[in-house]
């Protein structure tokens, strides 16, 4: 499934439109980065609650293909605006990570 | 001479073209809505159709339900014996092979091995016509399947990195800026990548880079991370100005951390930022006195270094 996939299922809010729509291959749910960073796979959704700049670098370095906001948490300006720098996808839910990821992981597995 | 298809057996095909005939139903590759005659229009007007529409195999179908398939074979045949203003009913081909839109393409693959039919009509689940699939069909899919794959598989392939990967930079730190955190790793990370350096690389290399620019905003008082990339090894030269590190051991535990309540609700502080240094680099070099700072360098090789680590 693709990034653009992802921002059609119910109650998931697009807040930064402007990306590069890739391939979603797997989920990460995790809110500290220092794991996100050495585990996250390549072109994984993001899924946590961190809702700052520094995710948005996190989810770059680690190579993941978007971050999912979890628990509608405020999305503050400066993490928008480095998420459109990084051409990444930036999702919002009211789902918590587990709700989140359960839904992903499901859609993931149907499409193998 | 029939070459047909290439054999596509489980046993000598690439998987990822397995995968994909087994998993992809007729439904996705063949042409739906296809162009049809009834019954009792003349063979005249199904080689007017054909001929229109390019088409070597027309289905005689009356309200989805399939009665046979006008081929070119069966228009010849009533050319050469000049009946052309009869109706289809007489000349066409009946008792016809069909396949089913749920089927998986491997068993489409296995009829046009078996019969030697150009195509065969296809039909829902209720047996009545869907669509057409052709060999052209089939290799358009598959040759769509394979540009996808291959264009994969290349950028995965090694590639020699570009000339102008050398490359020296500093950066500052300063304490709890957070906003700029992360800026000085994703340039080196471009920079790498800009360069066609391999992506486990990089991975390293952002991995180490980020964590002491992190350090440095979450525990320093201020300091520089300094890069230096030549064609061999990727250089990372963290020094900051204090506090210094108690107790270097517990430094270098996982999970053993310094950080206040509100940098981990920051999602740092988890206490894997050295040991992940550590883990991906190939040379790790820790200093520190309190009161004075701490000074990390770590090198990751381009050319021979830890295959696995990131």
């Amino acid at each position: 499934m693709k990034a653009s996939d992802v921002a059609t299922l119910d109650g998931v809010e697009t807040v930064q439109p402007d990306y590069e729509n890739r391939d979603i291959l797997a989920g990460y749910a995790s809110d500290l980065l220092s794991d996100v960073m050495a585990h996250a796979p390549e072109g994984c959704l993001l899924i946590t609650i961190q809702a700052h700049g520094n995710t948005v670098s996190v989810a770059s370095l680690a190579g993941a293909a978007g971050v999912m906001i979890c628990n509608r948490r405020p999305i503050p300006d400066d993490m928008i605006a480095a998420a459109r720098a990084e051409r990444l996808p930036l999702f919002r839910t009211a789902r918590n990570q587990f709700e989140m990821s359960c839904l992903l992981g499901g859609l993931l597995s149907a499409r193998e | 001479m029939n070459r047909g298809l290439p054999d596509l057996s489980v046993e000598r095909s690439p998987l990822s073209l397995v995968e994909m005939i087994y998993s992809t139903p007729i439904r996705e590759v063949m042409t739906g809505d296809p162009i049809a005659v009834r019954r009792s229009e003349t063979m005249r007007a199904a080689q007017e159709l054909m001929r229109e529409k390019s088409i070597s195999g027309l289905p005689v179908a009356e309200d989805g339900r399939l009665y046979g398939i006008v081929s070119i074979h069966d228009l010849i045949l009533t050319i050469q014996s000049d009946q052309l203003d009869q109706p289809v009913e007489r000349h066409m081909t009946d008792h016809v092979v069909t396949l089913e839109e749920a089927m998986p393409l491997s068993m489409a693959i296995a009829y046009f091995g078996k019969y030697p039919f150009g195509r065969f009509p296809v039909l829902d689940a209720r047996q009545r016509l869907a669509g057409i699939l052709t060999v052209r069909d089939i290799n358009v899919t598959l040759i769509d399947r394979l540009m996808r794959d291959v264009t994969r598989y290349e950028s995965m392939l090694e590639s020699e990195p570009l000339p102008g990967l050398a490359f020296t930079r500093v950066f500052h730190a300063r304490r709890h800026d957070f906003e700029q955190g992360g800026k000085a790793s994703t340039a080196l990370k471009r920079h790498l990548s800009d360069h066609r350096v391999r992506r486990e690389l990089i991975k390293r290399v952002a991995i180490a880079a980020y964590e002491l620019e992190m350090n440095q905003v979450v525990h320093s008082i201020g300091g520089t991370l300094s890069f230096d990339v030549s064609p061999e090894r990727v250089g990372i030269l963290a020094q900051d100005r204090g506090p210094g590190i108690a107790d270097m051991d517990l430094a270098m535990t996982e999970g053993y951390t310094t950080a206040d309540d509100w940098i981990k609700s920051l999602g740092f502080g988890a206490g894997l930022g050295l040991p992940n240094v550590k883990r991906v680099a190939d040379e790790f070099y820790l200093h520190s006195e309190l009161g004075i700072g701490t000074t990390v360098k770590a090198v990751i090789r381009l050319d021979t270094g830890k295959e696995n680590g990131a």
